[in-house]
């Protein structure tokens, strides 16, 4: 077990890595420190000395990858390149391009995101599987048919239409929340109810006919028929037999976004005005803050490897065959 | 044959079973009945509808299948009739069961213990944690496995498939069942495991007075557990007599066909009887005997009407038109071991293909590095030859590294030490280029033919494959007539180009695979098991097509089995092996009939068969096979071997010279021994 | 001289190569056996066949969309040559050429005949109030509108599903004709099985399906042109137009951004699989990587860099419409790498069950090659879970474009999209009484197309993949068969 981690972690490296070379090429090669001083700038304060006074007040005054004119390690380290990445490894993020501490908001930004990605993941899960379990119990019969048929409806129909639809009703119709923004404590309640209700109704259609196909395959295996053979009753069989099992692929698909549940939902948290992660993204993409994408590209690879490693782990919980080397 | 006494009584039972938009009608009538304390065998080939007879018993059928009509009486009440609620009192209490393949049948993430706890939860007495496990153990115990009382946190994994299945059977008769019903409870294991399950399954019928209704392809089987035997063909029992009377006389053709077509000594030099064409499909109603079209004895009112079931001697049954007049075809006398046919002795021929040492190790990668922690030694060893025109069988149980031998061989795997000579050449230094153009002169067949075939690829496609990559065959008419040529040789029409492969039985594409190494023109054949997916009568064929093929082609064969009947009647030399090594080899009737190594006796003697030839004696092997990743030391055998000598477990035991031609490597009979 | 100038836009070549391609794929099925078996068991199933019909339908018009051209110019003072507009118009602009002209002022409601805010309205008499003043196309032959639009829109209506009726009994006649002949039945006997909805292919359903699209055609064609039916949005265009238009944007994105991908998917994923060592290692680094990066944010901050790029190059692009498509196609791309690593995975693990199986290894103890194994051997067996992948990513995809074009990383706002209609109809979201119809017009032709499209990929799946088998339940088989138990009629 901890061989198998350490190992994760030596490879994980390498990635993380690779992750800093691609953002850095897309960000700074393509588009580099002098347009982005341009744009931060404005059109009309655009002078020679303006540039690269904005370069050295956001660190950005070196060469990209090389600097031929240092010497021995200096020529990797004394680069834009090394100073924007190595930070991130030991998460310290800098400055935002208009000079906020990353760091700082998204330890703010955090807990709101939490409030409302967390409920939807757990309570998304559990309506999920109830419902494909209720559909595979009720198999082959009107019930069954209906519930896919809603699915399918369900998950065709665009997750915009859930928020706007579920504010009209809601907020403006029936004034029973408000319609965006958010309070700390117990009063964050009123705020958060919808979007978690929202955020969980509009997974259902393709989480439940997911389930309901692990479901289906793991009931027509021969331990099925072996457990129906000993006489247990139908919901025994369901739950000892089949629900243990199918928690294999389940936990494939769902322990990998545990972690990434910290950058929250980028749509659901701009429309209800939540101070979240995912609304910061949004704000800094329009913003064309690119400090800040890049902190949240790092910081969403480092939580999708932990998720791996969280899945892998999961694993020998739900699989005594699976053991970690 | 009704009455009110029987313990189980099976009336005009039918089972349909949807299938796309036709209905097949997989059980069509099937009548009979079971005594306390019997054993019935429900003998048939695949697609008979044995394993659907079963299920309805329990009413456990797949969902695309009903009972339509018919009753299954237990103790006199009605199964059939029963609600869902009452039926599942039934199972596991009144009728216990046990399937095919134990690897499959338990609960991959459930403790055995566990899983047998839950019928002691559902119908039983027992009460209480502590009360409950020692009941478990006690039912482990019973089916003889060690360490019971440890076992019960083990997972299915962790056991072995001999494991698994007494653990299936301790299941089943957790809740005292009054029947235990078996579905080919053996056939996924080897045969020694084989052995030691079906005498454990006679023992406890002996001492709990259960019924068994047994449901198996396998005659051998039959022979040994069965107090009356029911024959299933296409849905319907076409005969149904006691042991002694089946196995005497055979009444019914197809009963008789099916002991025709079985291999073995006896046979060597004749064409194993076939069966023509193939079962028909159970969509439609029949007018006549549905064996009719396959029949040799076929007469008019076979065609025209649908056989009575009569007795046609006192306890036997048969679904037949024959009278005693027609029936001109002398009943088949299976034969035993000891009337053997003279083999022809080796002729000191040059070796065709000659194997020295070849090793094959699989490396296991561990910790942070994946550095290699240990050796898998599949192939540890092995040294054989074969001369041209002769047949090699190699012979042994699953896992002992037989495959990795061909493979070896052929080179698909490199070995990782020894060499293999092929007419003269080394082919284990060979460059990569050089052994591909040789590759046409040893070919490989394999043993499942559904999975050998690209099911993408038409049948001319399939076999022109290797001939391109080749290059045999100047051009495309010429390979194209080669391979009609060839299609013929496997006795499969011109038409058959065209097709694809899923439009083909089993014993058709098993032809076309032979087809497919025919067409490069090799000298050496590995045959892969190529009998052993497939059902008796068209093993028979396949056999005689290979054998046919050996005396017009000159062809050499490297055959590797686990049935010692196929052995007997195709082998000339035989090798055994053993957990990556060989123990004994030399010609035929040196290893089959005067057996030197423990192992092939007791593998000899594991085999089910018909008649038990007198004074041979029974030899049961205890436990399983050790895993190759850690052989025991010395003679890998010594754990297992009744024999054994404190030798055994030190050093490893050097090859002997019984004959000329037959070696065994047994401390039994080193110099000092014997 | 042409009459008009072709454009072809780059989208609009790969629309064209893709729908080529699906008819010889077409073709080819049709000749070999073992693949038209499993596509007879998609033409075999009455849902899928009607989402099929629904799918030709916005393919149709997504298809119409998609041939461009530049009309000329008035030419003007006898210059020579000609002169080309710098608007580039398809085939469904001239088409719906009513819908295109009639811009009001801003917003009305549907089937309105005034405007939805109150303007100063200068009356015949020279008086100034304010009111709703009347549209300048919609309801505009009416004399009375508060009298007149209630009827004319009924009568309208009425025409059109009348003429659509009568097309469809007529189709529906030769069909029924057709089909006689060949099965030499009477037409009675075929139009009884048909009603009974029996037979190989869901007739059926398949007419009922045209009979609701029939209808739907005429009533557009006949009320469009005389009313908003949609109605317009801020700056007066015609919603229904705008959402007609935003049916190829969506197909572009659903399809060209899996095809895109695919050779990659396809190429790496089965040598990472047949190959294994260090190919596999990194080609799963590979995926690892792109995988572990946010796709949001790949996406957007590719889509921002795409943005700068045009920026700064606009003598690259000669008109509006090829700036646009460009950065369509892009998106596509860049959806499409975000996208591709679970088809790549799932080929690997295939591949890697793939190389293991005894026809590969007889194609290697034959000595052929690896690429041929690949082409012959492997390839052609993972191609059902390409077309299972392909049709279930489709209906996310037009999802997603919605998603993104709210987010501001999506299609060009000169693009009509439903992402767009919806992104710039939430800014009314506030305004009382709501401006709801942007809205509602776009989720509702998203809902038909990705409807239709889960639907049809539900069954191709069932049909394609070999688990699926086990999952299907056969309950309306079942109860065909074995709706009567059968008496006991006995022949044994």
């Amino acid at each position: 077990m901890t061989g198998y981690i350490v190992r994760r972690i030596l490879y994980a490296i390498p990635i993380l890595i690779g992750v800093n070379l691609l953002t850095f090429a897309l960000f700074f090669v393509v588009n580099t420190p002098d347009d982005m001083a341009r744009i931060h700038l404005g059109v009309k304060h655009v002078t020679p000395q303006a540039i690269a006074k904005w370069k050295r007040e956001h660190g950005y005054d070196k060469p990209l990858l090389l600097n031929p004119g240092r010497r021995g390690l200096e020529r990797f380290t004394d680069t834009i390149f090394y100073e924007k990445s190595v930070g991130m490894f030991a998460f310290r993020f800098g400055r935002s391009d208009d000079g906020r501490d990353i760091g700082y908001d998204i330890r703010t930004r955090m807990g709101p995101s939490l409030a409302i990605a967390v409920p939807v993941f757990m309570l998304g899960l559990l309506v999920n599987v109830s419902f494909a379990l209720l559909m595979v119990f009720f198999r082959g019969t009107y019930l069954d048919f209906w519930g896919v048929v809603l699915c399918v409806a369900l998950m065709s129909i665009s997750g915009l239409f859930y928020i706007i639809a579920g504010q009209y009703l809601f907020s403006k119709l029936w004034h029973l929340v408000p319609i965006s923004g958010f309070a700390g404590g117990l009063s964050a309640f009123k705020f958060v109810i919808l979007p978690i209700a929202i955020g969980v109704v509009s997974g259902i259609g393709s989480g439940a006919r997911w389930y309901r196909t692990i479901f289906l395959e793991e009931a027509g295996k021969d331990y099925v028929r072996t457990a129906r053979a000993k006489g247990l009753s139908e919901p025994r069989v369901l739950f000892r037999h089949v629900l243990a099992n199918a928690m294999i692929p389940i936990l494939t698909g769902s322990v990998v976004v545990i972690p990434l549940l910290f950058m929250g939902s980028l749509i659901t948290e701009s429309f209800f005005g939540i101070p979240g992660l995912g609304s910061y993204t949004i704000d800094a993409i329009n913003a064309q803050d690119f400090a800040i994408v890049r902190a949240m590209v790092f910081l969403g690879s480092v939580l999708y490897i932990i998720g791996l490693v969280l899945t892998d782990i999961s694993y020998t919980l739900v699989d005594p065959r699976v053991r970690l080397e | 044959m009704a009455d009110g006494g029987h313990l189980l009584q099976v009336e005009r039972l039918r089972t349909w079973l949807a299938s796309g938009d036709a209905v097949v009608r997989a059980v069509d009538g099937v009548s009979f009945s079971l005594e306390q304390n019997q054993t019935f065998a429900l003998l048939g080939e695949s697609g008979c509808g044995k394993s659907m007879t079963a299920l309805s018993l329990m009413r456990l059928l797949p969902e695309n299948g009903r009972i339509v009509s018919g009753s299954v009486r237990l103790h006199g009440q009605d199964l059939t009739a029963l609600p869902e609620v009452a039926m599942r009192g039934v199972r596991g209490r009144q009728i216990g069961m046990i399937f095919q393949e134990p690897m499959l049948s338990l609960n991959p993430v459930m403790p055995v213990g566990e899983q047998i706890a839950e019928v002691l939860h559902r119908h039983g007495p027992v009460e209480g944690r502590r009360a409950v496990r020692g009941r478990v153990a006690e039912l482990l115990r019973a089916v003889g496995i060690p360490d019971a009382a440890h076992r019960f946190d083990a997972y299915p994994f962790q056991l072995s498939g001999g494991m698994k299945q007494r653990v299936m059977i301790a299941m089943s008769l957790a809740g005292k069942p009054d029947l235990l019903i078996a579905d080919e409870p053996t056939t996924a294991l080897d045969v020694t495991i084989q052995a030691q399950v079906l005498q454990l399954m006679r023992d406890l019928q002996a001492a709990s007075g259960m019924s068994i209704l047994l449901i198996t392809h396998d005659l051998g089987v039959v022979a040994e557990m069965a107090h009356r035997v029911a024959v299933m063909y296409a849905g319907e029992i076409v005969e149904l007599a006691d042991r002694e009377r089946f196995f005497g006389a055979p009444f019914h053709p197809y009963s008789r066909k099916l002991f025709a077509a079985l291999p073995g000594w006896g046979k060597r030099t004749q064409k194993l009887e076939v069966i023509g064409g193939s079962v028909p499909s159970l969509t439609g109603t029949f007018r006549g005997c549905r064996f009719a079209p396959r029949c040799d004895l076929v007469w008019g009112l076979c065609h025209e009407a649908v056989p009575p079931w009569r007795e046609v001697s006192p306890g036997q049954w048969a679904r037949c038109h024959l009278t005693e007049g027609r029936r001109a075809a002398p009943a088949v006398a299976p034969a035993g071991l000891r009337e053997a046919a003279p083999v022809p002795v080796a002729a000191a021929g040059e070796a065709l293909l000659r194997v020295e040492d070849l090793r094959v190790h699989f490396p296991v990668h561990k910790g942070v590095f994946k550095r290699v922690a240990a050796l898998v030694k599949a192939v540890d060893g092995v040294s054989l030859s074969i001369q041209r025109g002769r047949t090699l069988a190699l012979v042994g149980e699953s896992g002992c590294g037989k495959t990795t031998v061909a493979k070896g061989i052929l080179q698909l795997i490199r070995p990782s030490g020894g060499r293999v000579y092929f007419a003269g050449t080394e082919l284990t230094t060979l460059k990569r280029s050089t052994l591909r153009r040789r590759r046409g002169e040893f070919q490989f067949i394999f043993q499942d033919p559904y999975a050998s075939l690209n099911p993408r690829m038409p049948i001319a496609d399939i076999i022109e494959e290797g001939m391109v990559a080749l290059g045999v065959g100047a051009s495309k008419e010429e390979r194209h007539r080669r391979i009609d040529d060839i299609l013929a040789q496997v006795g499969l029409s011109a038409e058959a180009r065209q097709r694809y492969p899923h439009e083909f039985s089993g014993g058709q594409r098993q032809r076309v695979a032979i087809a497919r190494a025919l067409a490069v023109g090799p000298k050496l054949i590995i045959c892969d098991e190529p009998t052993s997916a497939l059902d008796v009568s068209v093993q028979a064929q396949i056999l005689n097509l290979l054998k046919r093929l050996q005396d017009e082609l000159g062809l050499t064969y490297l055959f590797i089995t686990h049935n010692l009947s196929v052995v007997e009647y195709l082998a000339h030399d035989v090798a055994v092996m053993y957990l990556g090594r060989i123990v004994e080899q030399g010609s035929a009737p040196e290893v089959l009939g005067r057996p030197a190594h423990p192992y092939t006796r007791a593998l000899l003697s594991a085999v089910p068969v018909i008649e038990r030839a007198a004074g041979r004696p029974v030899m049961r092997l205890q436990g399983d096979p050790p895993s190759p990743l850690a052989p025991p030391p010395g003679c890998h055998f010594h754990p297992r071997c009744p024999e054994a000598l404190p030798i055994c477990s030190g050093t490893e035991p050097p090859l002997v010279q019984i004959s000329p031609t037959h070696g065994t490597r047994c401390h039994l009979h080193g110099p000092g021994i014997s | 001289m042409m009459p008009f100038k072709p454009v072809l836009l780059w989208t609009d070549l790969l629309i064209f190569l893709l729908f080529a391609g699906v008819a010889a794929f077409a073709l080819y099925v049709r000749r070999h056996e073992h693949l038209a078996a499993s596509w007879r068991r998609v033409v075999r199933d009455p849902a899928g066949m009607a989402a099929l019909v629904v799918l030709v339908a916005y393919v149709a018009i997504g298809l119409m969309d998609s041939v461009h051209f530049r009309l000329p110019l008035a030419n003007h003072g006898g210059e020579t040559g000609r002169y080309y507009s710098a608007e580039v118009l398809s085939l469904l602009d001239v088409v719906a050429s009513p819908l295109r002209e009639h811009v009001e002022k801003t917003y009305s409601a549907p089937f309105a005949t005034h405007l939805y805010a109150k303007e100063a309205i200068v009356l015949p008499d020279g008086r100034r109030i304010r009111g709703y003043p009347r549209l300048k196309y919609g309801g505009a032959q009416l004399a009375h509108p508060e009298r007149e639009r209630g009827p004319d829109i009924l009568y309208t209506a009425l025409a059109a599903a009348g003429k659509a009726a009568l097309l469809w009994a007529l189709l529906g006649y030769g069909l029924v004709q057709w089909l006689a002949r060949r099965q030499r039945r009477s037409a009675a006997a075929v139009w009884a099985a048909m009603w009974r909805g029996g037979g190989e292919i869901p007739w059926r359903s398949l007419l009922a399906t045209l009979g609701a699209i029939l209808l739907l055609v005429f009533l557009a064609i006949g009320l469009g042109p005389k009313y908003h039916v949609l109605g317009t949005d801020k700056v007066g265009q015609d919603v229904f137009y705008q959402a007609l238009k935003s049916i190829r944007t969506g197909l572009v994105i659903g399809t060209l951004t899996t095809l895109v991908m695919l050779p990659f998917a396809l190429l790496l994923g089965i040598m990472a699989g047949y190959l294994r060592g260090w190919a596999d290692d990194v080609i799963q680094y590979i995926y690892t990587t792109l995988n572990s990066i946010p796709s949001v944010l790949l996406i957007a901050a590719a889509v921002l860099i795409m943005q700068v790029y045009i920026e700064s190059n606009p003598d690259l692009f000669d008109t509006v419409a090829a700036r646009a498509d460009i950065r369509l196609l892009f998106l596509c791309i860049i959806l499409g790498v975000t996208s591709w690593t679970g088809l790549c995975r799932l080929l690997r693990g295939e591949a890697l069950k793939l190389r293991e199986l005894d026809y590969v290894q007889a194609a290697q103890a034959f000595g052929v090659g690896h690429w041929r194994i690949i082409s012959r051997h492997i390839l052609p067996n993972v191609m059902h879970i390409v077309l299972i992948s392909v049709v279930m990513d489709f209906s996310g995809l037009v999802l997603a474009e919605a998603v993104l074009s709210y987010v501001g990383v999506g299609v060009d706002p000169s693009t009509q999209s439903w992402g767009n209609m919806i992104n710039s109809a939430r800014l009314e979201m506030a305004r009382e009484p709501m401006v709801w119809w942007s809205l509602l017009a776009a989720f509702v032709f998203m809902f038909g197309l990705v409807l239709a499209a889960n639907v049809f990929a539900d069954v191709v799946r069932d049909a394609f993949d070999p688990h699926a088998e086990a999952r299907r339940i056969p309950s309306a088989v079942l109860s065909r068969l074995f709706g009567r138990r059968p008496d006991g009629e006995s022949h044994g």
